[in-house]
């Protein structure tokens, strides 16, 4: 092989998880077999073991064995790393064994990975903990998951099973966040679709698992778009010079480019982006650069440069999904240490919403967390941080937390959004002089509040926004038959009554989506001011015409309802068609697909019709409204 | 970015947690290639700054020559402070394999004198080259290994490494083991020593060798008295050869084997490895002892 191939290799991790005995350690130790990955001493050593314990034939799975105490019990206790490679790449796999410590130890061989490989017993067919697994990967937002059934030499090869298995993990997986799955049936004992096709599976036209490995499109995944530098350590090795060290977490830079630091707000300009290697012009993700500014400004450990138009948010509470990795349980009394990119800070759990039970996804109430166990979490910290939403952003949605006392790591945390305080959500007081209930349109007409008071509800303009085929209309159509029995006096405006004819002459164009959408404003508005519950259905995927219509309308009354579901699963329901014809380019501009999606920053309502039912996320909606006074 | 580039920045970005969470971190320096390619990647994380903490060589005194001369002009180059430490007590008294025994000799020449070093010079946190595709008890080291005050190692109970976050506390008599090189393997190495140009030992290099062959491993015989000093094991004069060989791995001269090949230059080296069916450390008579030997020691405090 070319020597130079090597040097152009490109990197692959990933992490293998299945149940005891599905076969984890026999396809690792194929996948290294097969790719001559195993040195001859190492292969004799399993060679002779496998002879001492009278197996006929040589056990891959003992090249895998790793720690002494575990090889008496014959099982894996931890995550444990794997190397292979081939031509076009190297691979790291991070092996997490599936029994009790599963939730531990995936969550930790997932967090850096690109892709996952569930196994599934072929004879078992999918089993529960198939499913927690997949759970867990959509947690950890792994972008590729494969599912490698295994074991189809105990099952005649069987097509059928194959689909049966296929068709029953598809559909649970709707209900997750989970970008790309792939199905292999494999034998990993007798290799079959592991490294070679498969003779005994001439019915099965996809790729190999090693073919898929060695293929699969992740750079992709990046983010490349939100330039995050936390600083790692200051550079000063000489009066003349002050560099910040790190490694960019997300986003690209050049040289030239205006900055701002956080905290301080203070805004410079790139100077240079040193290396060891020369200055470089530009540098993106995952590069760890030492970069100088033209200013001479405050900059420490634990500071982040961001652009000046793309910030984090920047707070000291934040939601976040917490699993909890140690022995002792979560104690709310004291506090913990978060570590976040390069910061630290005390960290208080200041409420638990609930925990997942990862068998059935139910929700429980707690009042604490065990080992294993994963919930939703409010968190308060000693200093501000900067952060996104773990979705958008790996590197600044991610926290650990330790233990001051034991100094163990006993959480591992991705952050859901910014904290809403209870200011932010209780229904506003008007201001007087400014747009108010008291205000009247013209003399003699009857105001907001004469209709509110004989409905006996606030007016109010519910937002919908989300993808084509997210289920807007669905969860709409329910809160307005549900207002309706209440007795609540409600206005309906959707993409499809408004469209023929307030907005019959607008096309998609970028300017005519921001069009539609202040004709829409401007009627709801008119609606909410003669005390309608005002119900609007857009995708309005763009966050600044969303931002008008909630600048005219007074604070506390408009609600913007995220609804929220993974594009694969909306290109999968595609009710109308639509992303049918738009990937094939019969629709230009189709949000999603070739225009884009701004998910609201800080909606109101958040309603995940892929993870939740409609009445659930329904009652979710009413709940907002009363909490906020509006019914 | 290549898997090179990657594995670079990963550790890059190691190095500088640990210099910004540590007060006195030092780098264990073994004269090897992969301490070579962790000088390097240091001199990378700090650039334009000087190496910012010291070198640390454990010396056996069973070195090789050509470690010693290449080490110190090495350090020199670098511009690095080197820090060489020794069991002297245990030198004085004739510690040897075949004496001691492998794993008597290793624990006293190495992982004493390393313990007692980290402790003298108050070390929290030291550098080694480990990599996890070394040896199995490797494989599910951490980045970050916390050692308790004798320096021990529990594998049972290890913190969970997550995303790029690293646990730098640690207690006041404890210390960590930093592994920048984790999750590389032997032929990432070779392949980043010749992208980088990185310098190393000559005795990775083929070249014909006047050798003794002892149970299928090659010893030169400039040095068959410094592995069998007492003459137990008969090297007859009538048993010299002289044939291709080089080291695969460095340690120290009684426990280490050469490897038969004809590698001259980086290229063949890289070669080899590509080819090779037989991992690097089979020649190292420390492995071999027993299944679990490596894991042992890493309990006792070695690496
Ligand atoms: N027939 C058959 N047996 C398999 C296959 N893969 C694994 N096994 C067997 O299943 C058992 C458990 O395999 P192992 O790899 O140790 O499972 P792990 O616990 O998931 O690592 C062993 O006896 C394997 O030989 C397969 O594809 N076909």
């Amino acid at each position: 092989m070319d020597m130079k191939d090597y040097e152009k290799k490109s990197l692959l991790r990933f992490t293998t998880t299945g149940s005891v005995d599905d076969g984890k350690s026999t396809l690792i130790g194929r996948l290294l077999y097969e790719t001559n990955c195993i040195f001859e001493d190492q292969y004799a050593a399993v060679e002779k073991t496998s002879q001492q314990r009278g197996n006929e034939r040589v056990d891959l799975s003992l090249l895998l064995d790793g720690l002494a105490a575990e090889r008496e019990q014959g099982i894996t206790i931890d995550v444990a790393y794997r190397y292979f490679t081939t031509e076009k790449r190297k691979f790291i796999i991070a092996d997490t064994p599936g029994h009790e410590q599963y939730t531990r130890n995936m969550v930790t061989g997932a967090s850096n990975s690109e892709l996952a490989i569930i196994l599934i017993d072929a004879r078992h067919g999918v089993l529960t903990q198939s499913k927690r697994h997949g759970f867990l990967i959509s947690l950890l937002q792994i972008p590729h998951l494969v599912v490698a059934v295994n074991k189809m030499d105990l099952v005649d090869y069987s097509e059928e099973a194959f689909n049966k298995i296929v068709a029953e993990y598809r559909e649970f997986s709707r209900k997750l966040d989970i970008h790309d799955i792939s199905f292999i049936p494999v034998s990993a004992l007798e290799g079959d679709n592991v490294t070679t096709r498969s003779a005994n599976m001439p019915w099965y036209n996809g790729h190999t698992l090693l073919h898929l490995l060695e293929n699969v499109h992740v750079d992709a995944d990046k983010n490349y778009v939100d330039f995050r530098f936390p600083v790692q350590y200051v550079q000063r090795p000489n009066l003349d010079f002050r560099g910040f060290a790190g490694t960019i977490t997300s986003g690209t830079i050049r040289v030239g480019e205006q900055v701002a630091a956080l905290p301080s707000g203070r805004t410079s300009r790139i100077k240079s982006i040193v290396t060891f290697d020369g200055e470089l012009e530009e540098a993106a993700a995952g590069q760890a650069v030492t970069l100088t500014l033209e200013d001479e400004i405050d900059v420490s450990r634990g500071d982040m440069l961001v652009r000046k138009g793309n910030l984090p948010h920047v707070g000291n509470e934040f939601d976040a999904t917490l699993c909890w990795m140690d022995e002792r349980a979560m104690d709310r009394r004291g506090h913990y240490i978060i570590k976040h990119t390069t910061q630290k800070a005390k960290a208080f759990i200041s409420d638990i919403n609930y925990k997942i039970d990862v068998n059935t996804l139910h929700r429980q109430e707690a009042d604490t967390f065990q080992l294993n166990e994963i919930g939703r979490v409010a968190i308060r910290t000693s200093q501000p941080l900067f952060f996104d939403n773990y979705q958008r952003n790996h590197g600044t949605g991610s926290f650990i937390l330790i233990d001051p006392v034991t100094n163990h790591t006993v959480a591992a945390g991705m952050i859901r959004g910014k904290m809403r305080t209870v200011d932010e959500v209780a229904p506003q007081q008007p201001v007087p002089g400014t747009r108010s209930s008291n205000v009247k349109w013209e003399e003699g007409l009857i105001g907001r509040a004469d209709w509110e008071k004989r409905n006996g509800h606030k007016g109010a303009v519910l937002w919908f926004t989300g993808l084509s085929g997210s289920g807007k209309s669905t969860v709409a159509r329910k809160v307005v038959g549900t207002l309706f029995e209440q007795g609540c006096q409600v206005a309906v405006l959707d993409g499809d009554n408004v469209r023929h004819g307030l907005c019959g002459d607008l096309e998609f164009s970028d300017r005519d989506r921001s069009e539609n959408i202040r004709r829409v404003g401007e009627t709801s508005k008119l609606f909410f001011e003669q005390g309608n519950i005002t119900v609007c259905t857009f995708i309005s995927p763009f966050q600044g015409d969303r931002d008008f219509v909630r600048g005219i309308i007074p604070e506390g009354h408009f609600f913007e309802v995220h609804v929220k579901c993974d594009i694969e699963v909306c290109k999968r329901r595609d009710p109308k068609g639509l992303y049918k014809k738009a990937l094939s380019g019969e629709i230009p501009n189709f949000t999603g697909i070739s225009s884009p999606y701004e998910e609201p920053a800080h909606p109101e309502v958040v309603v995940e019709t892929d993870l939740e039912d409609v009445d659930t996320l329904v009652q979710k909606v009413m709940t907002a409204l009363k909490d906020r006074g509006i019914i | 970015m290549t898997h090179l580039k990657q594995l670079e920045q990963e550790s890059i970005h190691v190095m500088r947690e640990v210099v910004a969470e540590f007060k006195n971190p030092v780098m264990l320096y073994s004269v090897g290639k992969d301490s070579s390619v962790m000088v390097r990647l240091a001199q990378k994380a700090f650039h334009p700054g000087k190496f910012p903490f010291p070198l640390m060589h454990i010396d056996t005194g069973y070195k090789f020559p050509e470690m010693y001369e290449f080490r110190d002009s090495f350090v020199q180059d670098i511009g690095a402070r080197l820090i060489v430490e020794r069991n002297e007590p245990a030198i004085a008294q004739g510690a040897h394999p075949s004496v001691l025994g492998n794993d008597k000799c290793c624990q006293q020449l190495k992982t004493k004198a390393l313990l007692d070093h980290l402790a003298k010079h108050g070390f929290d946190a030291a550098f080694g080259g480990a990599r996890r595709d070394e040896e199995k008890s490797r494989a599910k080291e951490r980045f970050f290994s916390v050692r308790d005050e004798f320096g021990q190692w529990d594998p049972k109970n290890q913190r969970p490494e997550l995303w790029n976050l690293y646990n730098a506390n640690i207690d006041e008599r404890e210390s960590v083991r930093i592994f920048p090189l984790s999750n590389w393997t032997e032929l990432d190495v070779w392949q980043y020593i010749k992208m980088e140009n990185i310098p190393i030992v000559p005795l990775y290099y083929a070249q014909p060798r006047k050798v003794v062959e002892l149970n299928g491993i090659i010893i030169p015989c400039d040095y068959t008295d410094v592995v069998d000093p007492q003459g137990k094991l008969g090297f007859g004069e009538d048993a010299i050869e002289e044939v291709d060989c080089r080291f695969r791995s460095l340690g120290c001269i009684p426990c280490t084997g050469a490897v038969r090949s004809s590698a001259r230059t980086i290229d063949d080296i890289l070669a080899e490895v590509i080819e090779a069916r037989r991992s690097e450390r089979e020649n190292r008579i420390i492995d071999l002892t027993s299944d679990s030997s490596m894991e042992q020691k890493k309990r006792e405090g070695y690496f």
